[in-house]
């Protein structure tokens, strides 16, 4: 009979275990990366002829954020903490100011039934804001304030967003999961009443993405 | 009853450990699983702004990151204290707009998404807060220039409270 072998001593078993353990426990990175998500304008075709965008003048905001960080909005020196507010109102024009963007009547449709603010067909009729932010800045214009600004003016149609989902469907629009047809048809439909349109292209050409 | 006395004397019965290593085993693989190993060491110094509409980037595998930042001790005696673009973990050493390196990174990084997310990918841009916007800006005209259109700006998530403001 052949003998048998050993036993392995098992005892250092969980020591080892341990060490290896420890080891990953330090080594995890868990960080998920977090920021702000932005859609750049496609470069222009360079054989295309500069044309000429005719924009009008109520239509756009310009932002404007100098050397030395100072922030310009619409012609005057504001203070970035009133910058949301300016934007909201600069979106939804509430009271019909001739120098805010024109409010095109326009129709959004939304799953029917989904609401009982809204007409047994689901279709939206309203006023859109034809409202172009043009975001400008220096060369030497620190990133950081930058960021800002942009936060504010994402923060200002997020805002609007939230607000229009919270009324009409009872929700927070971040809640929204778009895996659901109903509720992302819901987004997108908000999405095209209150239309993230922030152009950050060159100063040159104001008119940007609409 | 001498069944139910109970012993004297004998002080706190040890616990059994001997379901310990599997514990212990069940934790380690977990955090093996969990781990995702930092690829790229970054070479240059990042402190990334903060904002309060960010939102977590969901997708990592349509994730490539762009650095911007002035360069860390060891790689400033090479490259100087001037601002510097890292791509992944490539860093960029060429003067002007480096359209060519961003362009060829673009496409690098492309060719390593599947066929249905080659148009979804993401571009991180994680960018010291105190970098001038010029370098930015040449990267993002850069961007454009390679149709890499998605981008990210990265940050990190600032609380605040209600009607109180900075």
């Amino acid at each position: 009979m052949a003998r048998s072998t050993p036993e392995v001593n098992g005892g250092s078993l969980a020591d080892i275990a341990f060490l290896l353990l420890i080891f990953f426990l330090v080594t995890t990175t868990m960080d998920t990366d977090t920021g702000i998500t932005r859609l750049l304008p496609p470069e222009p075709d360079p054989e295309q002829e500069d044309v000429e965008v005719r924009v009008n003048k109520r239509n756009v905001l310009v932002v404007l954020l100098n050397r030395s960080d100072l922030l310009m909005v619409g012609g005057e020196v504001m203070d970035r903490l009133i910058l949301k507010d300016k934007t909201i109102e600069f979106f939804t024009n509430p009271l019909n100011k001739e120098d805010l963007p024109v409010m095109d009547f326009t129709e959004v449709q939304f799953p029917p039934g989904a609401s009982s603010l809204l007409p047994p067909d689901g279709m939206w009729r309203g006023k859109v804001s034809k409202g172009v932010i043009s975001l400008q800045n220096d060369r030497s214009t620190t990133y950081g304030k930058y960021l800002q600004v942009q936060n504010e003016l994402v923060a200002a149609v997020n805002t609007l967003r939230n607000d229009f989902c919270k009324l009409y469907f009872d929700k927070e629009y971040a809640d929204l999961n778009i895996a659901n047809p109903i509720e992302e048809e819901i987004q997108s439909g908000i999405r095209k009443i209150y239309k993230m349109n922030i152009s950050e292209s060159e100063p040159k050409n104001i008119g940007g993405r609409n | 009853m001498s069944k139910f006395t109970r012993k004297k004397g004998k002080g706190l019965p040890s616990i059994n450990t001997s379901s310990l290593p599997d514990i212990v085993f069940m934790l380690l693989f977990f955090f093996m699983v969990a781990t995702t190993m930092r690829e790229t060491e970054v070479q240059v110094k990042v402190k990334v702004p903060e904002a309060t509409e960010v939102k977590k980037l969901e997708k990592k595998s349509l994730v490539s990151y762009i650095y911007i930042g002035r360069p860390i001790a060891h790689v400033a005696k090479l490259y100087g204290t001037e601002p510097l673009i890292q791509l992944n973990d490539k860093l960029v050493s060429v003067e002007g707009i480096p359209y060519e390196s961003i362009q060829d990174f673009v496409l690098f990084e492309r060719e390593k998404l599947p066929e249905a997310d080659k148009n979804k990918m993401v571009m991180s841009l994680r960018i010291d807060e105190n970098i001038p916007m010029g370098k930015v800006d040449d990267v993002k005209r850069a961007l454009r220039r390679a149709k890499a259109l998605i981008i990210n700006y990265s940050a990190r998530k600032e609380y605040r409270e209600q009607g109180r403001q900075r």
